[in-house]
């Protein structure tokens, strides 16, 4: 059975309709990439998987149980973590503070302050700063360990490189690569192409609300995801791994 | 000129009891609560009922009435503020305004319109005092409250920032929808916020009663107090609360020395000096308040 199965899911925004009919699984420790242009309704689509929007239609199951209605709150301790974009944390809050919060809903396991510390060592010296005083870099940093401190089943991760510089990016890639290796399941939406096929298992490609492209990162061409990204490119099955 | 001043610093323990609550509503929740003068008044009536018809002690009392106080908060969050703010920022200010007039007609249906107080029921208490050199007289009871504004300030700082239940109500307050995300319940977050806040007004309801008498409309001048203890102090800062109380109460004392009705003037003058200054200093000025008031 698929960790995450999202069925026709349509969400608006008022009148808008940034997500149409969208349908796509995950499996457990499998790295999807959503990818697209500004206003495709990616990170819609993501937020909706976390429960900060409630879809229009549509299903969402996580291991066969529907979570369609769920509240946010509750779907953390389900096993769903977001790291939002523009980090979003709070900032009146010390380093500390916020992972301590990640842990408010979340499952048992491993995840610690000191466990994310060590992932993250440029944040120790940080952990009784206030977050609002932070670089975007210990910033993002801050806000993935919040989301790992719930030890969750499927981290949802939105624009991680967003506003950081290469360097730091870099660092922060290399952090998800540990997660990716320890068998975590993750969805991420990143606009560049290339760390988006590099980190992934499978790509999706969106257009307008809708999945213009869908397949094995390995199997796709950058070229047939820059098409995609653009319009040129119907849905394709693509090859999806099982 | 010594003795004003302490006893209005001590004044100022129960004006920081009394605004606790109200900062407290305002800066978890965004909700100026306009009935909060009047639930005060609700807890000592509350108190003096026990205490007059079944003789239960004030302080005992507050066994009784605390946790009353408690429920009404956190119902009063989850069944009326929580609806009227899906209205917008105003209505749960029309809310609470229509909460406290229904809350004072209520007691006056009930009990009246003579004047009540609960010293009758706490002993040589609300008299007592120590004497310090120079002729200072310092009031027992006063002592008690500057005391419990000051446990109560601190607990509530240790319990905001060293539990798991006071960053949930931080974080709520800070970004509702966010908070949600990483697992917290900001309905349950707010609702004991708003029981926490009931809490602290029932105490200050006590001491209302137990330094004063009280009558089912003495809900709006504790309020009044309450706004201008909190606004001076900055709204939503536990300890600010207290220096605001402190300075509304010395302001009001040493008024009082100038002339007879200087009492209130002197605390709203300096209420006001507070709120202009308070205005100009995130750029507001008297020509954008004028404004403001005609285009509203």
């Amino acid at each position: 059975m698929s960790l995450l199965s999202v069925e026709n899911l349509v969400v608006r925004h008022g009148l808008l309709q940034a997500v149409r009919g969208v349908s796509f699984t995950i499996e457990r420790g499998e790295t999807l990439a959503l990818v697209g242009a500004n206003g495709a309704g990616k990170t819609t689509l993501l937020r909706a998987i976390a429960g900060a929007h409630q879809p229009a239609a549509g299903r969402l199951l996580l291991d066969g149980a529907n979570l369609t209605s769920v509240p946010s709150h509750r779907r953390v301790g389900m096993g769903i973590a977001l790291v939002p974009e523009g980090r979003k944390l709070f900032v009146q809050m010390t380093v500390e503070e916020n992972l301590l919060l990640g842990r408010t809903a979340g499952r048992p396991g491993d995840w610690s302050v000191d466990k994310v510390l060590d992932m993250f060592p440029n944040l120790k010296p940080r952990r009784h700063a206030r977050t609002g005083h932070l670089s975007g870099g210990e910033q993002q940093a801050t806000a993935i360990g919040r989301a790992l401190m719930s030890n969750p089943e499927l981290l949802l991760l939105d624009e991680v490189s967003l506003g950081l510089s290469p360097l730091i990016v870099d660092r922060v890639y290399a952090a998800l690569q540990g997660l990716i290796a320890s068998g975590t399941t993750i969805i991420l939406v990143e606009q560049d192409l290339n760390r988006a096929l590099a980190v992934s298992d499978r790509v999706i490609c969106m257009l307008e609300g809708r999945v213009a492209l869908e397949g094995s990162s390995k199997a796709i061409s950058r070229e047939e995801v820059t098409k995609a990204y653009f319009g040129l490119h119907r849905k394709s099955s693509g090859s999806v791994p099982a | 000129m010594s003795n004003q001043i302490i006893q209005g610093i001590l004044l100022g323990g129960y004006y920081a009891l009394i605004a606790c609550g109200l900062s407290f509503m305002f800066s978890v929740m965004r909700i100026i609560n306009l009935a909060h003068g009047s639930l005060a008044v609700f807890s000592a009536y509350a108190l003096w009922w026990l205490a007059s018809r079944y003789h239960v002690s004030p302080f005992v009392g507050l066994l009784i009435v605390l946790p009353l106080m408690a429920a009404i908060g956190w119902a009063l969050q989850r069944f009326l503020l929580e609806r009227s703010a899906r209205g917008g920022a105003l209505l749960p200010i029309l809310t609470t305004f229509g909460l406290a007039i229904v809350i004072d007609n209520l007691l006056f249906e009930q009990f009246g319109a003579d004047t009540r107080s609960l010293a009758p029921y706490i002993g040589s208490l609300s008299y007592d005092s120590w004497e310090w050199p120079g002729s200072i007289y310092v009031g027992k009871l006063a002592v008690m409250m500057f005391a419990t504004a000051i446990v109560l300030l601190g607990g509530l700082q240790l319990f905001l920032t060293h539990t798991r239940l006071g960053r949930s109500i931080r974080a709520t307050s800070e970004d509702p929808d966010t908070a949600g995300l990483v697992g917290v319940d900001a309905r349950r977050a707010n609702a004991i916020a708003a029981a926490i806040a009931m809490v602290t007004v029932g105490l200050a309801g006590a001491f209302l009663g137990m330094r004063a008498t009280f009558d089912p409309y003495a809900g709006a001048p504790q309020l009044l107090f309450a706004f201008e203890a909190a606004v001076i102090g900055g709204a939503g800062s536990l300890w600010g609360t207290l220096i605001g109380g402190i300075v509304l109460a010395l302001a009001q004392t040493l008024g009082a020395q100038v002339h007879p009705q200087g009492f209130l003037i002197g605390g709203h003058a300096v209420f006001l000096v507070v709120l202009f200054v308070r205005l100009s200093a995130s750029g507001l000025g008297l020509r954008d308040l004028l404004r403001l008031g005609k285009t509203s």
